[in-house]
């Protein structure tokens, strides 16, 4: 019952905070709408909820990924950020079910899509939803298309795969999506290779292509890392007028905070294959609890106020294998003490806000220490 | 494209002149002389003199290069000095057996070694990877005359399947000729398999590795369709260029296989001209050997184009 009542209370502050992010951007969120019975029983069930997914690497002593869960609604965003080789591409890769099956290895975990539930082993469920019901877009849009087919092609061959609907009803859904991501002359481009075009529009092909089966989420992998910085801003433009046009949910993997206020509903940082702060957004950016949260906040340059040398997180990730016991990020922290030997909970610190550290809420230490 | 080709063409033309000199000196250079040989054992200095300016050795050497070049130009490769056959009329009587037997040859090493290749490499590091490996490996060990007679006592001794050897022409019985040189093609084709499929194996490594392959599978697509569709054609063009230069280097002759299975191909024209000093014969096969090699390597460009859209452009 307890558990049920902090459910709710967590769905509420979500629900809460997307109508008031909703208002400071303005354009990608949907209009607030009166909840009736039916509806709130549909957003209860969130779209995706990842449970405890754990996995690691073939000859690997310790997991890349540890217990790791989220959840995410229709019409949310969920970013999960962190440095390199935090985990955050795995995750993603392991959702999509892209991990080669032969080396990884899952010891436990859940995933629950739209109320269905399954295994994260469970390749030929996740492989029938791959490119259907979810999608995925990645950082390297250089590279990421065939450069033997035409980019037509490419994209119809996804729609006709699984709408099993004819060629040139797939061409046309082709041509319909190169227009809706906004590529001039979407019918002489389909005819073009991937090399003929820029790494922004192939960037616009890769998103045609995996919203061309209107799938209910969609990953993308630092989807604009490789791009200039004015095409970064028109790809995440155009990834949130898509998700309002479509309602879907959204996972955002990033290493930038910037594009994460702008875009997250929620946030999940991540640190050695941990998740070490879970929330709002709105609370992660105003009220951060994790010492590495903290860290990430603090080094991002001010435009602001008077010029300082920038902070960093001293250090860098233990390697697999190498991680600390206990806290992982103990070795880094500095707060660090020797409570940290043991390992923190992902702990309710505020309603749906979660960090695991045995220091938060960081306010409470404050006043215990005065 | 068109382009393209002619400018291949362009730059083997001096390959050919050059290949064309080498190859005229080079017999100049080795010992033994052809109208001693021919001369029979009395050696008449008038039959001889006849002899050489018959064949006009008397003249300077490049004035013997330039007839020669003047005759090849026309179709006119000279006459053997053995057979007093015309060499153009010698090599249009061997060169459809071999190019047969190679064509045929090719045809087993593809079909065996390019779904080998695909099947190692996709099931990487698993036993099946290994047994491909091992087969490849004793492909390319077991020597092919041991090879051939094994199968020319099992399979046509013993079960008597498949003639022996010999050969028949296609435009006589086709069914025939194909079942006569199943088994020399299938000894041929086994050693070119075992290379075809360690390149087939390491292309198509580095090509399932890449992000085009990763954004296949997560449109959805069937595995299968992934790997013969987009990662099978993007490994295609070290294949090509492997299977032309194999072709090539079968149209130069497989002297053993064919010595085995008695086929009256390229290989047993070659060695009986250079046994006999027979230079016409000799330089007309080099010539049409590096010709076939050239026309193959030009063909793999072509065919290039045809599975790189980024070398169409420019």
């Amino acid at each position: 019952m307890a558990v049920f009542l902090i459910y709710r209370l967590v769905r509420l502050q979500i629900i809460c905070h997307q109508s008031c992010i909703g208002l400071r951007m303005g354009s990608a969120m949907v209009p607030g709408r009166i909840v009736d019975e039916g509806d709130r029983r549909d957003m209860d069930r969130p779209l995706l909820q990842v449970e405890k997914l754990k996995f690691r690497f073939r000859g690997q002593s310790q997991d890349v990924v540890e217990d790791i869960s989220f959840r995410v609604g229709r019409n949310e965003t969920l970013c999960i950020v962190g440095e390199s080789g935090c985990g955050k591409s795995v995750t993603a890769l392991a959702l999509m079910g892209l991990l080669p099956r032969d080396s990884v290895r899952f010891g436990s975990g859940e995933i629950r899509f739209d109320g269905e539930s399954f295994a994260p082993s469970d390749h030929d469920r996740i492989a029938a939803m791959r490119g259907d019901r979810m999608a995925m877009i990645f950082q390297e849009p250089m590279t990421s298309l065939n450069p033997a087919f035409r980019i037509g092609d490419q994209i119809a061959e996804a729609v006709e795969q699984h709408r099993k609907c004819g060629k040139a009803k797939a061409r046309e859904r082709a041509v319909e999506m190169l227009r809706r991501v906004g590529i001039p002359a979407p019918e002489q481009r389909m005819g073009e290779y991937p090399h003929q075009l820029s790494g922004g529009m192939r960037q616009r092909v890769m998103i045609a292509m995996a919203l061309a089966n209107d799938p209910e989420l969609l990953i993308a992998d630092e989807p604009t890392t490789a791009l200039d910085v004015t095409v970064q801003a028109q790809i995440l433009e155009l990834i949130a007028e898509l998700q309002a046009e479509t309602g879907m949910g959204t996972i955002m993997i990033t290493h930038d905070l910037g594009v994460v206020a702008e875009i997250a509903t929620d946030v999940a940082v991540m640190y050695a294959g941990q998740v070490v702060e879970y929330g709002p957004a709105e609370a992660i950016f105003n009220d951060p609890q994790h010492p590495y949260t903290i860290g990430l906040m603090a080094s991002v340059p001010s435009l602001t106020g008077p010029r300082r040398r920038l902070s960093t997180v001293p250090g860098s990730v233990p390697g697999i294998g190498q991680m600390p016991e206990g806290c992982r990020f103990s070795s880094r922290c500095p707060f660090a003490a020797p409570v940290c030997a043991s390992r923190p909970d992902l702990a309710e610190i505020a309603p749906g806000h979660r960090a695991a550290c045995h220091f938060a809420p960081l306010d409470q230490r404050l006043e215990r220490r005065a | 494209m068109l382009n393209f080709l002619l400018r291949r063409v362009a730059i083997a033309l001096p390959t050919v002149i050059l290949i064309s000199i080498f190859v005229f000196g080079l017999q100049k250079l080795l010992p033994g002389d052809p109208v001693l040989a021919m001369a029979g054992e009395e050696r008449d200095p008038e039959v001889i003199e006849f002899l050489r300016e018959k064949y006009r050795l008397n003249d300077p050497v490049p004035v013997q290069y330039l007839a020669w070049v003047k005759g090849a130009l026309t179709g006119d490769l000279g006459i053997s000095l053995r057979t007093n056959q015309p060499v153009t009329e010698l090599i249009g009587q061997k060169l459809p057996v071999t190019i047969q037997l190679a064509v045929m040859a090719l045809i087993f090493a593809m079909v065996i070694g390019i779904p080998a290749g695909i099947l190692s490499a996709v099931k990487k590091g698993t036993v099946t990877d290994y047994v491909a490996n091992v087969v490849a490996l004793s492909g390319l060990s077991i020597p092919n005359f041991w090879l051939g007679i094994m199968l020319i006592l099992l399979v046509a001794v013993n079960w008597q399947l498949l003639p022996a050897s010999g050969y028949v022409p296609p435009s006589e019985d086709l069914w025939l000729s194909i079942k006569t040189m199943l088994m020399p093609a299938f000894v041929l084709g086994t050693a070119l398999a075992a290379t075809l499929m360690r390149h087939t194996r390491s292309a198509m490594l580095g090509v399932l590795k890449s992000d085009y392959v990763r954004t296949a599978r997560a449109k959805g697509l069937a595995e299968r369709r992934v790997i013969l569709r987009h990662a099978f054609r993007n490994a295609l063009t070290p294949i090509v260029t492997l299977t032309a230069l194999l072709f090539g280097e079968l149209i130069a002759g497989a002297v053993l296989t064919e010595q085995i299975f008695t086929i009256p191909g390229f290989g047993k024209l070659v060695v009986d001209a250079v046994f006999n000093r027979d230079y016409a014969v000799v330089q007309g096969i080099v010539l049409v050997t590096a010709l076939g090699f050239i026309v193959m390597n030009i063909l793999a460009d072509a065919a290039y184009f045809v599975l790189n859209p980024r070398l169409r452009k420019q």
